[in-house]
């Protein structure tokens, strides 16, 4: 057994216009884009929402592949809306298997909801594809700030998401090395049933925790000592800029959008 | 001059419950001054990290006092500008990095000090350019090796600019390629940059290379001076449970044998030259 090398935030490098754009402009017309999948009816609507996703999709110039991944997770709550949607909607008869009936009504709901799902997932995605992870905490910060006034701790998230992911490969180097120390002494993680398997987890867990708290402790000394006093005075390196091609994209996609939700 | 860091008569125990009150400094005196490179070394448990961590206000004195530039580390309104003075680089490179990229970071205690962005980027260049690692500015830190890394830590802490580098056991995790990197680069800011060095090792090979030499023993400062001054004193060293350099010992049983040694060589290279002429002095 061996713990996976993870690409975190599965960011895909590229210097296409999505790439380039503000991560503030991608959130937001993301957020739309949800906003507009819940808002529509008509199958003309879902055809524009599915046209745009698409376009955005291969001018990302990100494999498809890497795209519908994101569905993978959710593959069988997908099938499970649509079987439901199908058999137990009322209306108008299809067909019937053992007693099940299913409607046109069913039928047309049910695909409309795995369409509307779908594209939700792949434009969030494509968000997180061509974002670096860096540059995507930055954004949110910069876009939760504003709501600070209401107590949320915009700062704060950003940066506990930036040491999450700071530390993620590091832990996992250790998890490693900790399997592997456990397994030169005989510890078997592979056979056994359910309860075993997860009890052979715990020399692992144990000393992982052990070591994550002391890590946090040391971390959070440093930091201090590099004057670290939260987020007030604090500027930054990398600036954000909205520039032209963000109003450009982000006036047509609003434009596109509010299209897609009148259309009958 | 005014010294950089001013320690005086200080004493701090750890509190612990009623009766685990460890005493770890014990009216202690130190003093840095600009551009100076100190080499502390004592046993396990004899309080030098403890001392590091008054060096720039992460711990105050239970008695006595501390002063960085002439402000004392109690003085909270001073807080930052300590902290700026005086930078610390911890021993575990992996918990003391804080971004996920090599730039990110170097900007880090800049960016907490408030720096405008244009001047943080020409500090994270230069920083990089002092430890030797320009090009590595997008790296994440995971894909660095020890030493790397903490070059890294080393530059986050210059692109503060600061008067002083404090290094507790930076060197105690690395191999000796990754050590001797560290070393080349905080003999280097020392010397020609001016900013002065306090480097916690138990190496000895490391400490003969500073210009003082400070050795800790349960809390006090048990001897204090110029490398050779101090490691012309094996027995005393050998009770404060401390080791001379091997090439040191090598000196001494020469010495013992009846081989006169002009001084006590701190290094090889010393060592091989006093052995030469010697050997000179002989066989002409
Ligand atoms: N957080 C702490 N709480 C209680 N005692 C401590 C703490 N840190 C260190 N000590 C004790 O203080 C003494 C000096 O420790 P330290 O300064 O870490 O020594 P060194 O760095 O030379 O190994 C030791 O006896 C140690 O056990
Ligand atoms: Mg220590």
């Amino acid at each position: 057994m061996k713990v996976p090398s993870v690409v975190i935030g599965q960011y895909i490098p590229g210097d296409s216009l999505l790439h380039r754009l503000d991560p503030r402009t991608k959130i937001l017309l993301a957020l739309a884009m949800v906003v507009a999948l819940f808002t529509v009816e008509s199958p003309w609507s879902y055809l524009m929402l599915a046209v745009l996703v698409a376009a955005a999709v291969l001018s990302s110039r990100v494999p498809v592949k890497m795209v519908l991944r994101g569905l993978r997770p959710i593959a069988f709550i997908l099938i499970l809306t649509f079987v439901l949607h199908l058999f137990m909607d009322p209306g108008e008869e299809l067909f019937t298997i053992w007693r099940l009936r299913a409607t046109h009504e069913g039928l047309r709901i049910g695909l409309l909801t795995v369409v509307r799902l779908t594209l939700l997932i792949m434009a969030t995605s494509l968000v997180t594809l061509t974002t670096s992870p860096i540059v995507f905490t930055d954004g949110l910060e910069r876009l939760l700030n504003p709501l600070r006034i209401v107590g949320v701790p915009a700062h704060e998230l950003a940066m506990m998401m930036t040491i999450a992911l700071r530390f993620i490969p590091t832990l996992l180097e250790e998890t490693d090395k900790i399997m592997k120390a456990q397994m030169a002494r005989g510890a078997d993680f592979e056979s056994g049933g359910l309860v075993n398997r997860a009890k052979s987890m715990i020399p692992i867990l144990v000393p992982l925790f052990v070591s994550a708290f002391r890590r946090a402790d040391e971390l959070a000394v440093a930091m201090e000592a590099r004057c670290y006093r939260g987020g007030q005075g604090r500027t930054r390196l990398r600036q954000l800029r909205f520039g032209p091609a963000d109003a450009v994209v982000a006036a047509a996609t609003i434009v596109y959008l509010a299209a897609a939700v009148v259309v009958r | 001059m005014e010294p950089i860091i001013s320690i005086e008569n200080v004493s701090y125990a750890y509190e612990g419950g009623e009766q685990d009150r460890v005493d770890a400094l014990l009216d202690v005196n130190v003093r840095v001054d600009a551009g100076e490179f100190v080499a502390i070394i004592g046993h396990n448990g004899s309080g030098k990290s403890t001392l590091a961590k008054h060096m720039n206000a992460i711990l105050l004195p239970t008695r006595g006092d501390v002063y960085v530039l002439g402000m004392n580390t109690r003085d909270r309104s001073k807080l930052w500008s300590i902290r700026q003075a005086v930078g610390m680089v911890f021993q575990n490179p992996d918990n003391q990095i804080v971004a996920t990229t090599v730039e990110e970071d170097v900007a880090f205690g800049p960016e907490n000090l408030g720096v405008p962005p244009d001047e943080i980027r020409r500090r994270v260049d230069e920083a990089l350019a002092l430890v030797d690692m320009t090009g590595y500015e997008q790296a994440a830190p995971h894909q660095l090796s020890g030493g790397q890394k903490q070059r890294v830590a080393i530059a986050g802490v210059i692109a503060m600019r600061p008067r002083c580098i404090v290094l507790d056991e930076a060197t105690a995790m690395l191999d000796p390629v990754g050590r001797q990197e560290v070393l080349r680069t905080v003999r280097r800011l020392a010397s020609e940059e001016g900013i002065a060095v306090v480097h916690i090792t138990h190496f000895m090979s490391e400490a003969v290379l500073a210009d003082r030499v400070i050795v800790m023993d349960d809390g006090r400062i048990a001897l204090e001076g110029a490398p050779r001054e101090v490691f012309s004193q094996p027995d005393v060293l050998r009770q404060l449970q401390l080791d001379v350099p091997q090439v040191t010992e090598l000196a001494l049983e020469l010495a013992r044998k009846g081989v006169r040694m002009p001084r006590t060589p701190l290094t090889v290279q010393e060592l091989a030259a006093d052995i030469h002429a010697l050997l000179g002095g002989c066989a002409g």
